[in-house]
This record gives C-alpha cells, sequence and structure tokens, in this order.
C-alpha cells in the first residue's frame, strides 16, 4: 500500500514540477513576444540598421545570422561527427583518450569572449581574415565543437552493442557499419544535439564581437558573386548578426528607438530559432525514416 | 585463373580500405579538435601566467587577496591583482544556480520520458530547444527588468548580487540540463523498465532504484554542461551580479564573478600589459577550476555505474 | 548518399580558402577601425556617409574598447584606433609610433535617479559620494535612500576622464561597475538612489542630469571649460596616415560633418571649442 501511496505523491509532484517549467518557459517567451511583437513588421524585417536616428530594421542582420550559423556549421558537423565516431568506436579505453574526453568538456566550459579573443587573434589577425563572417564561423565552430562532439559520442554510445554486432555478422566493416546503422539509428539523438548547437550559435554575441564584428555594411542583393566585397555571400565582410545587434543597441546604442529595436530584434531571433528548429527536426525526421526505413 | 583469385584474396577488399579510410577521417577530425584544445590552452595559459612570471604577481596573493586593481601596484611593486572576491562569486551562482537547477531538470525530464512521454515530451521537447537559443543578453535584460527589481523588494539591498545571478543562471541553463537529461534517461535499455515493473515495483520505485540510478552517469554530465555552461556565462550575469569586486556578504550584496570582470575588463586594457595579464590568468583559473569540476563528477559518475 | 555528403563537405573546405585569395583582390577598398565603443557610433555614422558618396569604399568600424583599438593600432593590424584617451594615458602603449586625430570632444554628466528632489551637487559631496563618506542623500539633503553608486569598468575611457576632472583623482571606493553606457543608464534609471555617470549623448528623459557647482552639464559650457569634465575623443593612426585612411579622416575632420553628423549625434565639434587641453592638462584658450 504504502508504495502505491508514494508513487501517486511523486507522480503528483513530477506533474507539479513539469507544470512550473512550463510556467516559467511561457513566461519568458511571452515575454519577449509580448514586448517586440509590436514593433515587428515587414520594413523592420527588411530595411537596414540606423545607427543613430530612428526608424531602422535588421535586414542585413538576420540575413547574416543565418549566413553565419549555415558556414559554422557545415564547418562543425562533420569534424564533430567524425571526432565522435572516433571516441565512441575507435578510441582505445585507456587514459590518453580520457584525457582527451576531459579536455574537450573543460574547453566546452570556457567563456565566449575567451574563444572570441582567440578567434580574434588567430583567425582574424594571424590568418588575415580581419573582421569577417569566416572568421565569426571558426571562432564559432570552436565554440560549438565541444559539445557537439560529446553530443555525438553519447548518441553514438546509447546504441545498443547488438546493432554493432550485427552488422560485423553481415560481413560489414567497422566504418561501414557506423555509416550505415549505427549513425542512422542515432540520428534523431544527433540533430537534437546540433539544434542545440545551432541555438547556441544563433544566440551567441560575445564570441562573435571581435571576430565577425558588430558593423553591417550596406549589402548589394542583386549581386550574389561572393567575390565581391557588397555580395551576400562573400565570406570576408564583417558580418554583425542579429544577437550581437541587440547586445550593440543595448549597450551603446544612441538612437532613440534602442529599446523598441532591441524588444523587436529579441522577438525576431526567438521565432527565427523556433522556425529554424521545426525546420532542422522535419529534415531530420525526414532522414530519419528515409534512412531506417521505419515509418 | 588460380592467380585472379589469389590476387584478389592478397588484395585488400573495397571494406578494407574504406574502413581504413573512415579511421583516418575520424581520426583527423579527433585531431583538429585535439588541436584547437591544446592551442587554446597555451594561449590562455602563457598569457595567464605572465601574471606570474614576467609582473612577478604571487601566486598565493592572487589566489587569497580581496583588492582587484591590476592596473595599479601595491607598496611592493606588484600589481594588485587578488581573485578571491571573484573565485567566492563564481563558485557562489554556480554551485546555487546547479543546485536549484539540478532537481529541475531531472524531474522534467523524468516527466518528459517516463510518466507523459507523447504530450508532455512533445510540447517541452521544443520549448526547451528554443530556449538555449536565446541570446544571454536577452536573459541579462529580462533579469535587469524583472528579477532585479523583484530581490530588491523581497529581500532588500539593491537588488544586484548572487542571488539575482543565481536566478539568470538558473533559468538559463534549465533547457541545458534539462535536454541532455532527457537523452540520458531515454538511454536507458527498455528491459531495464520492463524486468522492474514485472518485478512488481511500482512506477514511481522503477523509477527512482532503475532508471535514474542507470542514468546516472548520463545525468551527471548533464549536470556538469550545466555548471559549466553557468561558469563561463559573462553577459548575463554581468548585468545582474552588480560587478563589484567585494567580497559577497549576503546573497544580496553586489558581487562578481571570473567571467563578469574578464568580460568587463578585456576591451579596456592594453594587450601585453599587467593589467590585461590579469584577467587571462582569471580565464586560466576559470579552466582550472572546471577542470577540478569534471575530475569530481567523473569520479561521482564512475561509482554510479553498475 | 553519405559518401557524397563528405565529398561535398570537402569541396567546400577546399573552396573556402580559395574563395578567400579571391575576395581579397576584388575592387572597392576597405579601411577597418577598432576601438572605444563611445566613439563607435560616430565613425559608423560618418562612414556610412563616406561610403555613400564615394561607392566602393568601405569603413569597416568595430568596437571593442580603447585597449583593443590602441593595441591594435600599435601591432598595425587595423587601419585607425579610436580612442577615448591620450595614448600616453594607457599603459603599455608606446605613444610615439602612433598619430593622434581628435575628431570630437565629449562631456561627461554624473546622472542620478529621477525619484531624487536634487538638482546640484559640490565637487566635495561628489567626492563624497564616490569615495563611500556619504552613503545616504539625506547626508546632502536629499530623502531618506541609500546612494547607490554605480561605476565605469576599470580602464575605461569615461571613467578615467571622471575620475580625474570631477573627483580630482580620489581612489573610489570598490563598488558595482559598468561596462557600458546603455547597462549604465538602465540602471540608474531602474534603481531608487543610483548615481552614475555618462557621456552627454546618452542622456534621455529616463534619468536626470545635474549642475556640479552651479555648473550645468551643456555643450556651451564644455565648449567654455565652464564644466570641466570633457576628453577628446582620438583616432590613432600608426605613423602618418595614407590612402582611404588619410581621405577618411579629413573627411571626420571638415566642417560639414563636423557641424552636422558629429552635434546631431551629440558630441562636441572640435571646430566650435574655445579652448584646447594638451596632454598634461595645460589649457590654451583658442578662440
Amino acid at each position: 500500500m504504502d508504495s502505491k501511496k508514494w508513487d501517486k505523491i511523486a507522480t503528483g509532484v513530477l506533474y507539479f514540477i513539469a507544470g512550473v517549467m512550463i510556467l516559467i518557459l511561457a513566461f519568458l517567451l511571452i515575454f519577449i513576444l509580448w514586448n517586440g511583437l509590436p514593433h515587428v513588421s515587414w520594413h523592420f524585417l527588411t530595411s537596414p540598421a540606423k545607427s543613430f536616428q530612428s526608424g531602422g530594421g535588421i535586414g542585413i542582420q538576420l540575413f547574416n545570422s543565418f549566413y553565419l550559423l549555415i558556414l559554422s556549421m557545415l564547418i562543425s558537423i562533420p569534424i564533430s561527427i567524425g571526432a565522435g565516431i572516433y571516441l565512441s568506436e575507435y578510441a582505445k579505453k585507456n587514459w590518453l583518450t580520457n584525457l582527451v574526453r576531459t579536455s574537450i568538456d573543460i574547453l566546452s566550459s570556457l567563456p565566449s569572449i575567451v574563444v572570441g579573443l582567440f578567434g580574434f587573434l588567430v583567425f582574424s589577425i594571424s590568418a588575415g581574415l580581419g573582421f569577417s563572417i569566416l572568421s565569426g564561423a571558426l571562432a564559432l565552430t570552436v565554440f560549438n565543437l565541444p559539445l557537439l562532439t560529446r553530443n555525438v559520442e553519447e548518441s553514438l554510445r546509447s546504441i545498443s552493442g547488438s546493432q554493432r554486432e550485427a552488422g560485423l555478422a553481415l560481413g560489414l566493416s567497422k566504418w561501414e557499419t557506423v555509416l550505415k546503422i549505427i549513425i542512422p539509428e542515432a540520428l534523431p539523438g544527433i540533430i537534437t544535439g546540433m539544434i542545440l548547437g545551432a541555438g547556441r550559435v544563433f544566440g551567441e554575441a560575445a564570441a562573435l564581437i571581435y571576430t565577425a564584428g558588430q558593423s553591417a555594411p550596406p549589402l548589394d542583393f542583386t549581386n550574389w558573386n561572393p567575390f565581391y566585397i557588397a555580395s551576400p555571400l562573400n565570406p570576408l565582410r564583417p558580418a554583425e548578426t542579429l544577437a550581437v545587434h541587440i547586445w550593440k543597441i543595448n549597450s551603446e546604442g544612441i538612437m532613440p528607438d534602442a529599446s523598441q529595436v532591441s524588444a523587436g530584434a529579441s522577438a525576431v531571433l526567438i521565432i527565427a530559432v523556433l522556425i529554424f528548429n521545426f525546420g532542422a527536426r522535419y529534415v531530420g525526421n525526414h532522414i530519419y525514416r528515409k534512412m531506417t526505413g521505419t515509418k | 585463373m588460380n592467380d585472379e583469385i589469389k590476387e584478389k584474396l592478397l588484395k585488400k577488399s573495397r571494406a578494407t580500405r574504406s574502413e581504413f579510410r573512415g579511421r583516418i577521417i575520424s581520426f583527423v577530425c579527433t585531431a583538429i579538435i585535439v588541436t584547437v584544445v591544446v592551442s587554446i590552452f597555451y594561449f590562455v595559459a602563457s598569457k595567464g601566467l605572465a601574471t606570474f612570471f614576467s609582473n612577478k604577481v604571487n601566486l598565493w596573493d592572487f589566489l587569497s587577496k580581496t583588492i582587484w586593481n591590476p592596473g595599479s601596484t601595491d607598496s611592493h611593486g606588484s600589481p594588485q591583482a587578488g581573485a578571491l572576491p571573484m573565485i567566492v562569486g563564481s563558485f557562489a551562482v554556480t554551485i546555487l544556480s546547479a543546485v536549484i537547477a539540478t532537481p529541475f531538470a531531472i524531474a522534467t525530464a523524468v516527466f518528459m520520458t517516463e510518466i507523459s512521454p507523447n504530450k508532455g515530451y512533445k510540447i517541452l521537447q521544443p520549448v526547451t530547444e528554443l530556449l538555449v537559443g536565446i541570446p544571454s543578453v536577452v536573459y541579462g535584460f529580462i533579469g535587469l527588468s524583472v528579477v532585479v527589481p523583484f530581490v530588491r523588494h523581497t529581500f532588500g539591498g539593491t537588488g544586484f548580487g548572487i542571488l539575482a545571478g543565481t536566478f539568470v543562471l538558473f533559468v538559463m541553463i534549465l533547457p541545458t540540463v534539462t535536454s541532455m537529461s532527457v537523452d540520458a534517461l531515454r538511454a536507458v535499455p527498455r528491459y531495464y523498465r520492463e524486468a522492474s515493473l514485472a518485478l512488481g515495483a511500482t512506477r514511481w520505485q522503477t523509477i527512482y532504484k532503475v532508471v535514474l540510478r542507470s542514468s546516472a552517469p548520463g545525468l551527471a554530465t548533464a549536470v556538469v554542461f550545466g555548471m559549466s555552461r553557468a561558469f563561463g556565462e559573462a553577459l548575463a550575469v554581468q548585468m545582474v551580479i552588480g560587478n563589484a569586486a567585494l567580497l559577497p556578504h549576503n546573497l544580496v550584496s553586489p558581487a562578481s564573478t571570473l567571467t563578469s570582470v574578464l568580460t568587463m575588463g578585456m576591451g579596456n586594457t592594453v594587450m601585453g600589459s599587467a593589467a590585461n595579464n590579469a584577467l587571462w590568468s582569471l580565464a586560466l583559473l576559470l579552466l582550472l577550476m572546471s577542470l577540478v569540476f569534471n575530475l569530481v563528477i567523473n569520479k561521482i559518475a564512475k561509482r554510479g555505474k553498475f | 548518399m553519405k559518401k557524397r555528403i563528405f565529398i561535398l563537405l570537402g569541396l567546400v573546405f577546399l573552396g573556402l580558402p580559395l574563395t578567400a585569395c579571391q575576395a581579397n583582390s576584388t575592387d572597392g577598398q576597405s579601411i577597418t577601425a577598432v576601438g572605444s565603443s563611445a566613439l563607435q557610433p560616430l565613425v559608423e555614422a560618418v562612414g556610412e556617409d563616406y561610403t555613400e558618396a564615394n561607392s566602393g569604399n568601405f569603413i569597416n568600424v568595430q568596437g571593442g574598447g580603447t585597449g583593443t583599438g590602441l593595441s591594435q593600432i600599435q601591432e598595425g593590424a587595423v587601419d585607425i584606433g579610436n580612442s577615448d584617451l591620450y595614448a600616453e594615458q594607457k599603459k603599455g602603449i608606446d605613444a610615439k609610433k602612433l598619430t593622434d586625430h581628435k575628431v570630437a570632444v565629449v562631456g561627461i554628466t554624473p546622472v542620478i535617479n529621477k525619484s531624487l528632489k536634487i538638482n546640484n551637487l559640490t565637487t566635495k559631496q561628489l567626492i563624497g559620494i564616490f569615495t563611500g563618506e556619504i552613503t545616504n542623500w539625506q547626508q546632502i539633503g536629499g530623502p531618506n535612500v541609500p546612494v547607490v553608486v554605480i561605476n565605469r569598468a576599470q580602464g575605461s575611457g569615461t571613467r578615467v576622464t571622471f575620475e580625474r576632472w570631477a573627483l580630482e583623482n580620489r581612489t573610489v571606493l570598490q563598488t558595482q561597475e559598468q561596462d557600458s553606457t546603455g547597462m549604465v543608464r538602465q540602471i540608474v534609471a531602474s534603481t531608487p538612489g543610483a548615481i552614475s555617470y555618462m557621456a552627454f549623448a546618452y542622456v534621455d528623459n529616463s534619468i536626470k542630469t545635474i549642475s556640479i557647482d552651479g555648473v550645468q552639464p551643456t555643450n556651451k559650457n564644455v565648449q567654455s571649460d565652464k564644466w570641466k569634465i570633457w576628453s577628446y575623443e582620438h583616432m590613432y593612426t600608426k605613423g602618418e596616415p595614407t590612402g582611404l585612411t588619410k581621405t577618411f579622416i579629413n573627411h571626420m575632420l571638415s566642417d560639414d560633418v563636423q557641424n552636422n553628423i558629429v552635434s546631431k549625434l551629440g558630441y562636441i565639434p572640435i571646430n566650435q571649442m574655445e579652448v584646447t587641453r594638451h596632454l598634461n592638462d595645460e589649457l590654451q584658450v583658442s578662440k
């Protein structure tokens, strides 16, 4: 009897805590959207920012955020998957592997400003990339790799050993087993990690202040030649992202409508992350179904 | 004829070659990461150690003194770099926020995986992922406009301090810890639960005695990640903690963390000067402290395995 | 399928450096100015103005703080280093290698929370507040509210100027610090009994300025040096500027920009100053 009562109590408590959690999250979302959405308009989304008059938009920043996200994910996803595979499938269980793992964990706790300065000195200055999307993307890769790698490793590890044995028994090599059986099976976990990583990229400001920079020069949206200096695709132009823009107008903005722009930009940022999350999840599920044959 | 077969047998098969290639690719990826890690460590360490070797700050003074003014020198001619207030502040907010966030996150994760895997999961999963994407600046501003006045009215003081920092960090690390706990709980094989239920255990007993225990290492990792995020978080904490390099008297007096002082000072100091090196020492300290955290948690996690 | 993805990614990797090389050699010139976040909005606005008039020339303006600006110009990593301070005032900078261009003047004023009914402070009272001797507004005839001092980050140009000209270089008490003006403004606006200081350009109606010894913080008083708390905004170049850097600095100093953009943004045009203040604080009446 007693254990049944405990079961009921525990279930009640869990419901309560989950409810509180939902309330906190809902409060945050509603707070941001309520404050921000009234300032969002088509004009706001498409026009460039103004430096000291009111009426500026966030068009370029929005584009920059997405471009930077894609670029940095293009670099970090393959590296993290490769390293995750190595750590979970190939690495011998010894102190060296543990050392690598621990150092990756520690790296993930570095404050982003340190990563930003590292990126500034290494990518922007030593490598000569200057304040550019590319150095921003590389800095974000450094910032994101630890989390992504650990996530891939954990996801791969959670696949049961029998799947590997089955693959090997079919005469597949280890690598083929990993690529064709383990990764498809672990895909949902990996995708969750990628989405979390992408969210971090989207919201990161401190690592970008010194690398991708805080200025958004006007772009020529009719010229998509990536070598042209004002082309949106040029990876060597400075690019202020949405999160950096929010940070900047909050800290030193002198336009009269700074707080409205900041609230509106925060709301847009959240909606963008939302769309991105759902999109990635949809695509991820699609690939998962295709690769595993489940319905 | 025979030669052909012989050759075929002697030649490496396609699978062997792809295996070799795969090994190399994945090894190279790991090597890239290790290179990045090593170079960052070297980078931070070389600058951080300069405080002690070229600016002649005593290591013990650095850890135990409470006056932080590395731009000027004390009576012995070495920079006044006493980091104790920041060390205390960082530890306080990290531990407090993790202590509050862990039960919340794990309970929510249990709810999402064990109690209501369909509805609860479908609602909470996207929302937690969404919250990770909110920039820390926005968290900071919500903290400034909601948490700080709340603390001021309820607990007195100016509202800026460790308590406000804890609240903000609690909300910030909640999504990360929750979603990683969910992954850890989902990794527990189904038959563990079935076996426990078959033995007549209630759902709560199953959760408590089987699921939580077998996922302990994963949960610990989730908490470490949360803590390391709290530890390294700069912008949001900086907005609400007050940034006073003073030993905190209580939870509502202005304090500072390693990251807040680091972030604030970086742009205002000249690279290579004593003041700048002292900031890098803080970064180095941050690395070392998270190393300690990691080792401790790894030990705990190992004990949780069975 | 996976393999194809890998190959594709490999191509992208190879492609990036190639793009990098070619992008450098395209037409259009750009220079980079880095440093002081207080000067950043101005340089940005003038840069936009310049780009509009001379298409293909980009002025890339970044913040990062005075320290970053001076270290990077000293390294030669950027074209212009923006600074709130004389390079000589910053430790670790060899000012001889740098050329100073004073492009504007900023006035700095103490600001307080609006609920305080205080309009004037004497210098002595101000020093008392910032050194921690005065801890309640009651002590100087205000309401019974504790004083909350919000300072700027150590080494920030605003703080150095304020301590020099308003507090006579006294050692201030260790207290709350913030590194950005926007934050300071928000905190002062929302915290009862708060006092801080900021550049004129950032003052809005959410906070209140105060006079010191009866002198009001206005542009006019700064121009005549009646209001002492002001400083130059500097753009440093390594050696004499050349090419686009030179043209841009000349554009910045042109009467057109000084009289329109500079004053519109709340800075004080350099050509309207009636006095010149030298590095050693010596004053010289120029008009």
